[in-house]
């Protein structure tokens, strides 16, 4: 009966968008760590992906919202810092979402998202948000960002 | 107030009140790139301080992070007095970020290795933006210093400036000794050693001489401060004080 419930759970944080991200889901992430049922009550285990990420407030309140509206009232987030948040949580699929979108996946070399070309030059290690760096496509000539290896 | 709440507490205002510092610097970064990095590495600094000032809170019991924060006075913080310092020009506070960085460094990864599973989580998750943060004050420190005759000679003197604030670092108190007995707190005098090695190498590249270690301040881990700290907690505390209970 439980079981049930808590992959039901998953499969709604699954269509809690990431806030800054919209095309991957907190659970795509890789910040939903657990799901478990004690005492009458959910846990969901999240955990920061930087520590001072504006979104992970955000997406809180999202994942409170989308269970209550489905009917699941009993339930607690609770934050965990260990172990630490890493993008080599993401899967394949996932990183590829993200280059369709337009930025460069996770990975050790940053690629053009615009044209696919790896000539490209760091502009700035710091990005319109905390994940990401600023890239220059020195092919294209389009800036572009790319999802910080943390 | 208890022996961990007091431990944690200087930690944590050390990472809140470098970050408000920071925070100054947005909107008005030399380059565009250069705002949004200050900013971010201010916001990483809150991060760091709100983890911490929550698991106070919870030893606490009574008061919650954001009362630990804005409802205490000069002398009930326990930051180091160099976090305080005015931002002053660029190069100043990029030196200061990079002293701080390469201690923050070595503070976290003894931390790493706490008895208290809540530290070592948050030094954990606070080494990996360190060592970002690290990269981006020292490739700065070594453009300023290696760069023209007129960025070398500020940064320089910003160095010789700051220096003195450095001593408190790796100073030891009664209560670090009883952490560090207790195998939960850090032992401060240990980091010099590779503090040293980092600093030379990235001054040596920079072709900056490093100061002589003279009269060293001191004082934070009692709550004496320098005239800066009341000036930033005026700005840092106001709105919660001037309209209490105010949700943001």
């Amino acid at each position: 009966m439980q079981s049930g419930k808590i992959e039901e759970i998953w499969t709604l944080l699954g269509s809690v968008p990431d806030p800054e991200i919209p095309v991957i889901s907190v659970v795509e992430l890789g910040v939903i760590r657990d799901v478990k049922f004690i005492d009458n009550e959910y846990i969901i285990l999240v955990t920061p992906t930087y520590s001072g990420c504006p979104a992970v407030k955000t997406f809180q309140d999202d994942i409170k919202i989308q269970l209550k509206k489905n009917n699941i009232p009993n339930f607690k987030i609770e934050i965990v810092y260990k172990p630490a948040w890493t993008t080599e949580w993401m899967s394949k699929a996932t990183k590829d979402k993200l280059m369709k979108y337009g930025i460069s996946p996770p990975e050790k070399y940053a690629q053009c998202p615009q044209c696919s070309s790896r000539n490209i030059e760091l502009i700035s290690e710091f990005g319109a948000t905390a994940c990401k760096s600023l890239y220059k496509c020195s092919d294209c000539l389009e800036p572009f960002e790319h999802f910080k290896c943390i | 107030m208890q022996d961990l709440e007091k431990y944690i507490l200087r930690i944590a205002d050390t990472s809140l009140i470098l970050g408000q510092r920071l925070s100054e610097w947005c909107s008005n970064g030399p380059t565009l790139e250069e705002d949004i990095a200050l900013s971010n590495i201010s916001l990483d600094l809150f991060g760091q301080a709100n983890g911490l000032l929550e698991y106070v809170s919870k030893l606490n019991g009574v008061k919650s992070a954001d009362e630990i924060a804005f409802k205490r006075n000069e002398r009930q913080f326990y930051n180091l007095q160099i976090c305080e310092q005015d931002n002053g020009h660029f190069g100043d506070t990029i030196i200061r970020q990079f002293l701080c960085d390469s201690y923050f460094k070595l503070f976290y990864l003894s931390l790493a290795d706490s008895k208290d599973e809540t530290l070592s989580a948050i030094a954990h998750k606070s080494l990996k933006e360190v060592e970002y943060h690290l990269r981006h004050s020292s490739n700065w420190v070594i453009r300023l210093g290696d760069g023209t005759k007129e960025s070398n000679d500020k940064i320089q003197q910003s160095l010789n400036q700051i220096w003195k604030y450095t001593g408190e670092f790796f100073e030891m108190d009664e209560l670090d000794n009883k952490m560090l007995e207790k195998n939960i707190g850090v032992d401060n005098i240990n980091l010099k050693v590779k503090w040293d090695i980092i600093i030379n190498k990235i001054l040596n590249q920079a072709k900056l001489s490093r100061p002589e270690d003279g009269y060293m301040m001191s004082g934070s881990k009692k709550g004496l401060h320098t005239e800066f700290l009341g000036k930033l907690l005026a700005q840092m505390q106001y709105l919660p004080r001037a309209y209490p209970n105010a949700k943001w």
